[in-house]
């Protein structure tokens, strides 16, 4: 009895296991086959090309001006990182410290950017910011970007803030330190790993986020995945090798940010801050 | 500052601190969300209605609700059946499971538009998966598995499952293992183990995956464009509203979409929470520490 459920244990870690093995090798294989047409010279219908170039890359860089959109995408990312942690930070502090009244509402007002997809909302808020005159600029892709920036850095900050011993901040306020200076002399130089690993984050996310910068970009204002987005789609018009090379171009730079924020935080922080509000604020 | 007054009311201090999150957050998602509200409900023609009328009366646009529902359920199904025995084998901190869920992470972060055109490359007539299958010759017809139903399927499941399977693993490492050693003591399997310690303490956080995961495929764009069949069997919702908004201009119309397509995700989630009530057995942050 025992060794027919031991075979059976056996058998079902093997199978999940090749299930596994299956999924990983094929996106693996995948993302192997754009990295090689981008260097290939012919390849039709063969194991492998008959040569190898680089010209697909300097002609994604022209004709898709990727230097202007690595340009926009880094002003982008950049600002919404530095928006997100300059606004998040003191909000997740209050949120972790203080009781006001209101705070579920305003807990619900942050996860709810959340939860609900930013197609549902980012087509209204398109719609505002078109007629404000947004719409189309810059100013209108950073704004829309943090609306689900924000809320994440709040989210991933509060446990890091529930971390710090509240005597040093009363400690502080013994010696006459108001909160602007306790920030500035205490938290922040205590709370620079969570900071560090919220930034890094946020940019993953940002690098990532299709929908929202492809419902308020214009022509001038797109970002990397957007204007990947329109290669990909009007395919037919340029050659298949020169977007898999700007694909690389686009992979490359979410790797990079991704391997440096897996040496500081877990993987799952990716994906489960909104978890732990959800269940703790459904009871 | 005296601590009574820190406690109860908005002090100045709270005020600069949680006030410009709020602010922002009030004009930049409530406010565009009322507003986008009220769009919907004054169309160029006709009573307030007219533009959930015609919805619900056009064939072109209310089939994209059936087919985003057709897409969403099913793939989300998918996904955390998958995600929960595989999260489940992998419950044990060892390097094998930092590793694998190193290498998962991957495929969530380079979206789906990446994931779309490496889909038509690799899996395309004349991609490697079509030559491997002909050279062992498992399959020697014509593959199709890109521009239809099936790709967006697979490219959802290949953005999906990794979002699906992260969460489900920190529910499942947040569970203390000790209560599963003291069920094996007493001679449990670890099915039986699975079966009446994991799963009743798990129900909360798969309700929870199921809503998130479900929402985001809910919400497919591009992979629907770009591996799928816009003009017929994927073309979603979402891709109803974006055409609404910017080819016709229409934007009350389009507000209509997006409000359609924000309730009917609602009434899943609550669905779906309400039969979390009904497996409810223990708190919901499971037995940790």
């Amino acid at each position: 009895m025992n060794d027919r459920r031991h075979w059976i244990y056996r058998a079902w870690s093997g199978l999940l296991l090749g299930l596994m093995t299956l999924f990983v090798l094929n996106i693996g294989l995948m993302v192997a086959s754009v990295a090689t047409n981008s260097f290939a010279r012919r390849w039709l219908g063969s194991w492998l090309p008959e040569g190898y170039t680089t010209q697909w890359y300097v002609a994604a860089w022209k004709e898709f001006q990727l230097g202007d959109v690595l340009w926009v995408t880094a002003e982008v990312v950049l600002t919404v990182v530095a928006l997100s942690i300059a606004i998040g930070v003191p909000a997740a502090y209050a949120l972790a410290r203080k009781s006001f009244r209101g705070k579920q509402l305003v807990m619900l007002l942050i996860l709810l950017p959340l939860i609900i997809p930013p197609i549902t909302y980012g087509i209204p808020l398109a719609t505002v910011m078109y007629q404000a005159h947004l719409g189309g600029t810059l100013y209108g892709v950073i704004l829309a970007n943090l609306v689900p920036a924000l809320p994440f850095v709040i989210l991933v900050m509060t446990p890091f803030i529930e971390q710090i011993d509240p005597t040093l901040e009363s400690a502080a306020r013994v010696f006459g330190a108001n909160t602007l200076r306790i920030f500035w002399h205490v938290l922040i130089p205590l709370l620079m790993p969570g900071i560090l690993a919220a930034s890094l984050l946020v940019l993953v996310r940002t690098i990532a986020m299709f929908e929202l910068t492809f419902l308020t970009a214009g022509p001038d204002s797109q970002t990397l995945v957007v204007a990947l987005y329109y290669a990909v789609f009007a395919a037919g018009v340029r050659a298949p090798q020169s977007v898999d090379a700007m694909a690389i171009v686009y992979m490359a730079l979410t790797l990079v940010w991704l391997l440096i924020a897996l040496r500081f935080v877990n993987p799952t922080q990716l994906v489960s801050r909104v978890k732990d509000q959800t269940t703790a604020g459904a009871h | 500052m005296n601590a009574a007054a820190a406690r109860s009311g908005w002090g100045a201090d709270t005020l600069l601190l949680v006030g410009p999150a709020v602010l922002f957050l009030l004009l930049f998602f409530v406010y565009p969300f009322a507003y986008g509200f009220w769009l919907s409900f004054t169309p160029a023609e006709g009573t307030w209605l007219a533009n959930y009328s015609k919805f619900f009366s056009d064939e072109h646009l209310w089939r994209t609700l059936i087919i985003t529902f057709q897409l969403a359920l099913p793939v989300t199904i998918l996904n955390v059946a998958l995600a929960l025995p595989i999260a489940f084998q992998l419950r044990r901190k060892t390097r094998y499971q930092r590793w694998m869920t190193a290498i998962l992470v991957i495929p969530i972060t380079l979206g789906t538009v990446l994931i779309a055109e490496g889909m038509l490359t690799y899996l395309g007539p004349k991609g490697w998966l079509a030559q491997f299958l002909s050279l062992f010759h498992v399959y020697d017809g014509p593959i199709r598995l890109t521009h239809n139903f099936i790709g967006v399927v697979i490219s959802l499941v290949i953005s999906g499952f990794p979002f699906a399977f992260l969460l489900i693993l920190s529910y499942v490492t947040g569970i203390d293992p000790v209560l599963a050693r003291a069920a094996a003591t007493l001679g449990a399997s670890p099915f039986a183990q699975f079966r009446h310690i994991y799963l009743p303490l798990l129900a909360p956080g798969l309700a929870t995956t199921f809503c998130l995961a479900f929402v985001q495929a809910f919400s497919v764009f591009p992979s629907a464009v770009l591996v799928g069949a816009p003009s017929g069997p994927t073309r979603v919702i979402s891709l109803a509203a974006y055409e609404a908004a910017f080819e016709q201009y229409d934007y009350s119309m389009a507000s209509a979409v997006a409000m359609i397509m924000g309730f009917a995700q609602l009434i899943v989630v609550v669905a779906v929470l309400g039969l979390r009530h009904a497996f409810y057995r223990g708190p919901a942050s499971g037995a940790k520490g």
